[in-house]
This record gives C-alpha cells, sequence and structure tokens, in this order.
C-alpha cells in the first residue's frame, strides 16, 4: 500500500436502467483528502452501489454512507454492490436502529427559560441548605437519644484527621499570624513610644478574631475538602446506595460522625491557635525591644477572661458550619468523577463565605451587647 | 526461550517475559507470538495476571524480565517519548469502560479523533456516530456514561477504542456482565472488525462462549506453576492439550470431557 499512489476520494450519483447508482471510487482515508460528490444528487438513498474503482478505506467511507442513510431517512436501505467487507461493515451499523427518543438529551431549552432555571436554582440551593441544617438536627437529636448508629471507629479517625494532622499546620499559620500582627502594631506603636501596646494589640486581635477565623478557614479548606471529596466519590461509587440497602441511615452514619468529630476539634484547635499567636507576637517583641515577661504581663492586663471565651465560642459554630457545607456539597455531588471535584470546590467556597458571614453575626452581636 | 539476538517476524513477540509486582513473581518466562489478524485470547483463572499481561503489552507496566516486539521492534527497549508511535496503534478497552465520566459518549469517542487528525467537526460526528453504530449505541451520543447501563458503557469503550482504527485492538473482558445475546453481537463484531478492517485483536476473557466463537489463538496461564500453560487454538487445546489444567479450564471443570484426550 506504500507504493501506490492514493487517489482523491469521490462519489457520484448516475442514473441509469439499474435505477440510482452511487459511484464509490478512490481512497477514502482520515489523512487523505475529503470526498468530491458529483453528480445529480436524488435527494434519497442509492439503490445500488458501483465500487469497481474504490481502493483503500478506513472508517471515513462507512461513516459518510451511514450518515448518508440517517440524513435522508432510510432505516433499511439496499447495499447492493458493496464489497463484502463494507457491506460487513453497514449491516453491523445498521443493525440497532438509531435510537430517536434518546436523541432528546440535549438542553434544547431557550436561552430566556435557562436564565430563569439558574435564578431558580439559587432559591432550590438555600432550602438544600435549610433542609440538610435540619436533616443534621434530626440527625443529633437520635444520637443524644442514643438511636443513630454509626461506627465509633470511623468517628475516633475522622477525629484524628480533623484534629491531630491539622494541628501542625494551624500552630505554624497563627504562628506566623501573631507574628505579622505585631511587626505592623509596632511600626505604628512605636511613632507614639507606645509599643508596649502590641502586646495587647496581638492579644486581643489573636483572641477576639484572628485565632478562630484562620483556623477556620484552614479547616475549611483542609478538612471541610476533604469530607466534600469522601463523601462525594462514596456517592459516585453507589456506597451511600449500599448503606441505605443495609439499613444504614447515610445521615446518621456519614454526616453525623464528621459534624461532631469537627465540633468538638475546632475548639481545641482555635486554642492552640490562640496561644501561638501570642508565642508568634512575643517573639516579634523580643526582637524590637519587649522582654517576654512584661509583654506576658501586658498581656494578662490586656486580655479578660471574656476575650478569651469568644472566639472559642465561635469556633463551635464554625466547625458545626465547615463540616455541613462539606458534608451538604458531598452527598449532593453528582455520579461522576468531575462532579466530585465540583462538590469540593463548592464546600470550600461554601465553608469560607459561612466562616465569615457567621464571623460578622458575631461581630455585630457582640457590639450590640457591648461586650 | 528462543535466540533474543534474531528479532522476531510476529506482529506481537513475547520473549521470556516475566511480570512481578516487587518481588512477587505474577507470571515467569512467557513466549509466545501473535500473528497478523490474530484474534488471540489471553485466558485463565481469576487473579492469575491476565490483565496484568495485557498492561504489560500496552506499556502500563514494565516487566522484570523479557521483551515485548511490535513487527520485530522492542516496545520495552523503546523510551517514553518514542512510544507514542506504538501506541498511537494501539486502542484499548478497560475491564470497566474507563470512560471520562465528565464527557458524554459522542465526546468520549470524538476526543481522540480530535487530538489526532484535522478532520472537521462534522466529519468527526460522522465518525463518531458511525462507531457509535457499530456497537448498537446509535442515538446515545448526547448521554453521559453514568446515564447508561454498564454493558452499553464497556460497548462505549469498544467504540472509543476503535476511534482511530487501530491496528492492534486490545479488549479487556469485552463481554463480562453482558447478557447472552449482547455477548453473542460482541463476538460478532469483533470477527468482522477483523475480517473487514484486518486488526489483530488481543482478547483477555474467560467466558468460554466467546474464547470458542472468536479465538483462533490463545494462551493460558497456569496460576499453578505461574507460567504459560498451553498455547495454541483453544477448541483444539480443549480437546487435545497434554496439559490437563488446560483441558480442565477449557471443558468447565468437567473431568469425565477433560480425561477422554
Amino acid at each position: 500500500m506504500e507504493n501506490r499512489d492514493i487517489s482523491a476520494p469521490r462519489a457520484s450519483w448516475q442514473r441509469d436502467h439499474a435505477g440510482i447508482q452511487l459511484v464509490l471510487s478512490g481512497d477514502w482515508l482520515r489523512d487523505g483528502s475529503r470526498p468530491e460528490i458529483s453528480g445529480e444528487d436524488p435527494g434519497k438513498v442509492a439503490e445500488s452501489y458501483v465500487t469497481g474503482d474504490l481502493g483503500e478505506f478506513d472508517s471515513t467511507l462507512p461513516a459518510f454512507l451511514l450518515a448518508m442513510f440517517r440524513d435522508r431517512g432510510a432505516a433499511d436501505p439496499s447495499l447492493d454492490g458493496m464489497p463484502e467487507n463494507l457491506r460487513g461493515l453497514m449491516e453491523l451499523a445498521l443493525s440497532v436502529p438509531e435510537r430517536i427518543e434518546a436523541k432528546s438529551q440535549a438542553d434544547q431549552r431557550s436561552p430566556l427559560a435557562k436564565l430563569g432555571g439558574v435564578s431558580l436554582s439559587v432559591w432550590e440551593r438555600l432550602t438544600s441548605v435549610a433542609e440538610f441544617v435540619g436533616l443534621t438536627l434530626f440527625s443529633l437529636g437520635r444520637f443524644l437519644t442514643g438511636r443513630a448508629r454509626f461506627r465509633g471507629k470511623d468517628f475516633w479517625l475522622i477525629v484524628q484527621q480533623s484534629g491531630v494532622e491539622a494541628l501542625p499546620i494551624v500552630i505554624l499559620i497563627t504562628f506566623l499570624i501573631g507574628a505579622i500582627l505585631a511587626f505592623v502594631g509596632n511600626v505604628q506603636l512605636a511613632n507614639f513610644g507606645a509599643n508596649i501596646y502590641v502586646a495587647d494589640l496581638v492579644g486581643i486581635a489573636t483572641l477576639r478574631e484572628m485565632g478562630v477565623v484562620m483556623t477556620g478557614i484552614m479547616m475549611s479548606g483542609r478538612t471541610g475538602a476533604a469530607f466534600a471529596a469522601s463523601i462525594g466519590s462514596m456517592k459516585a461509587n453507589e456506597e451511600i446506595d449500599a448503606l441505605r440497602t443495609f439499613g444504614f441511615n447515610p445521615f446518621d452514619f456519614l454526616v453525623l460522625p464528621r459534624v461532631i468529630a469537627l465540633v468538638l476539634m475546632m475548639p481545641i484547635l482555635t486554642i492552640f491557635a490562640n496561644v501561638m499567636g501570642i508565642a508568634g507576637g512575643m517573639l516579634v517583641g523580643a526582637l524590637v525591644g519587649i522582654p517576654p515577661a512584661l509583654y506576658w504581663q501586658e498581656t494578662l492586663v490586656s486580655v479578660t477572661l471574656t476575650i478569651a471565651s469568644l472566639g472559642v465560642l465561635k469556633s463551635f459554630f464554625f466547625g458545626a458550619a465547615i463540616a455541613i457545607c462539606g458534608c451538604l456539597q458531598g452527598m449532593n455531588a453528582g455520579n461522576s468523577s468531575a462532579a466530585v471535584g465540583e462538590a469540593t470546590t463548592r464546600a470550600v467556597v461554601a465553608s469560607i463565605t459561612s466562616v465569615i458571614v457567621i464571623d460578622s453575626a458575631f461581630a455585630a452581636i457582640f457590639t450590640l451587647l457591648g461586650i | 526461550m528462543q535466540n533474543p539476538e534474531t528479532p522476531p517476524d510476529a506482529k506481537i513477540s513475547i520473549r521470556g517475559l516475566t511480570m512481578a509486582y516487587g518481588s512477587f513473581v505474577v507470571m515467569k518466562d512467557l513466549n509466545f507470538d501473535i500473528q497478523e489478524r490474530d484474534i488471540f485470547i489471553i485466558m485463565g483463572g481469576s487473579g492469575c495476571g491476565k490483565s496484568t499481561l495485557l498492561r504489560h503489552l500496552i506499556g502500563l507496566r514494565e516487566p522484570a524480565k523479557g521483551e515485548v516486539f511490535y513487527d520485530g521492534k522492542s516496545f520495552t527497549k523503546t523510551d517514553e517519548e518514542q512510544r507514542g508511535d506504538f501506541i498511537h496503534r494501539f486502542g484499548v478497552m478497560y475491564q470497566s469502560g474507563a470512560l471520562w465520566s465528565a464527557l458524554t459518549l459522542a465526546e468520549n469517542v470524538a476526543m481522540p479523533i480530535e487530538e489526532n487528525t484535522k478532520l472537521k467537526r462534522k466529519e468527526i460526528d460522522e465518525l463518531v456516530s458511525y462507531k457509535l453504530s457499530l456497537v448498537g449505541l446509535a442515538g446515545y451520543e448526547d448521554y453521559y456514561p453514568s446515564q447508561v447501563s454498564g454493558g452499553m458503557n464497556k460497548r462505549a469503550g469498544i467504540a472509543r477504542a476503535m476511534a482511530l482504527d487501530p491496528d492492534i485492538l486490545f479488549l479487556d473482558e469485552p463481554s463480562a456482565g453482558l447478557d447472552p445475546l449482547s455477548s453473542r453481537r460482541l463476538d460478532d463484531l469483533i470477527l468482522r472488525l477483523r475480517d473487514s478492517l484486518g486488526s489483530t485483536v488481543v482478547i483477555v476473557t474467560h467466558e468460554l462462549a466467546s474464547i470458542f466463537a472468536v479465538g483462533n489463538n490463545s494462551i493460558f496461564l497456569d496460576t499453578a506453576t505461574r507460567t504459560q500453560g498451553a498455547i495454541g487454538n483453544p477448541s483444539e487445546l480443549r480437546d487435545h492439550s497434554d496439559n490437563p489444567a488446560v483441558r480442565l479450564f477449557l471443558n468447565r471443570g468437567d473431568e469425565s470431557e477433560s480425561s477422554k484426550a
């Protein structure tokens, strides 16, 4: 086949005593030139074929013929005159009729209807969040009355993953945040010769906001995403259906332990974060000339137990919000690997957003209460 | 073991192949040839390394020892970058279909065509619907793999494997999980494709009906000895193999049938 010249593929219509004929010639190859169609097109399929000059062909020829049959609505066209191998392929391709009703899968709505669909889906998403929170509360109720079933081993594994294993990153980041706060504060306060107040600044900012918010954001990216990905891929593998058929409530089994674990671990991580933030500030303080003993004393004076408890109080809510966002997106994921990725993205976005929103709500409440 | 110095002249040749996972040897000393236009069956009990052998043939795993040749050229000794020339001639269908789940059936078949040819959109669409028609999936172009049955996923996997009219088609358990009629249709499809396109087909399977219907040559992987149990036409092996394990396998464990030979 290497020695022979490749000739251009041709299809020409002709009409004689034998009826409508399609003459196929040349080499029909994917990398060759496009077929040339000549003659008077009868608008229907040929009654027979002339293939004496047909050279080599790959799938392009049967694909061309099949598309022509489909266009012209021929369900059982004549294949007379085709060489044996082409005929065999055409018979095979035509042996199962096309599913017409299957075709209507593609979205054929008007742009306006699509826009409406998008708007409605926002509302649907909000109600689904409310529904999910409600289901979580029910599940928690079952847990408190001893009727929810999940495996203790799973629970402790989740506690380990969202607690101890998250500790190094939380410690590192909050230590650096404390140090950055102290640096920035020192530059400004030194102008007034008041750089001892760096300790107040770092202490109050860390305990009230930075410690818990940074922990919340880190846990959204780390644990919220992990929850969404693991539940989402279980969904894609029909594992959640398998739980259901064995009589386990997937909600109690998957969502509940994650919510409880994170609600318990977030305050502990937050306390670590707070201590490390102050330690970071103290290190910078020492570098700019505030002795650690003095820094510590100043921190103790400025920080009250009320302030220290505010951050920890918020962390319970953040933990619940992150776990619920992650599990919600996982449980609502589609059945494909791409859907798992989308669910993870949505989970991280939703949990960071909810952390910030809840934090703002708390800020408003604390201001009203004058704390 | 044949002399490794002379390059083999078959379509695919395996010389002294040993497959291992770490220090665990799955199969050792495999030597066989697959001729052009063969429908070659890789058979053996569950877990004997059939799919592993297939993965060695297509380069997803490297042999612990030995070589794989295509048309006398060593595939094993070709480095990663130059393997493209070999791999473009392969069409592979994986055990569970392995369709890209984010793409529709049509997009799954179209992707290799789009990336490897300069065809226009309309021509690609024609090719795709032809390939899907061949496996009996006409009209399912816009479905996602998760929306159709397991058998349909499998057939779509075959359509994708055939997307580029490959020289050699590798099918991993094509008929497992299909109903008898679909399985029969699939055998028919494989035979017709071989006859009209002249492809070489390598099939991993343990479905006896398919083995006898399509296979003209085969290798039996023996779990007990961890090497090839027999090579040859499956129907002949069933009746005349001197390896009792092979006769037992091909007679569905029927002692009286297998001891007749």
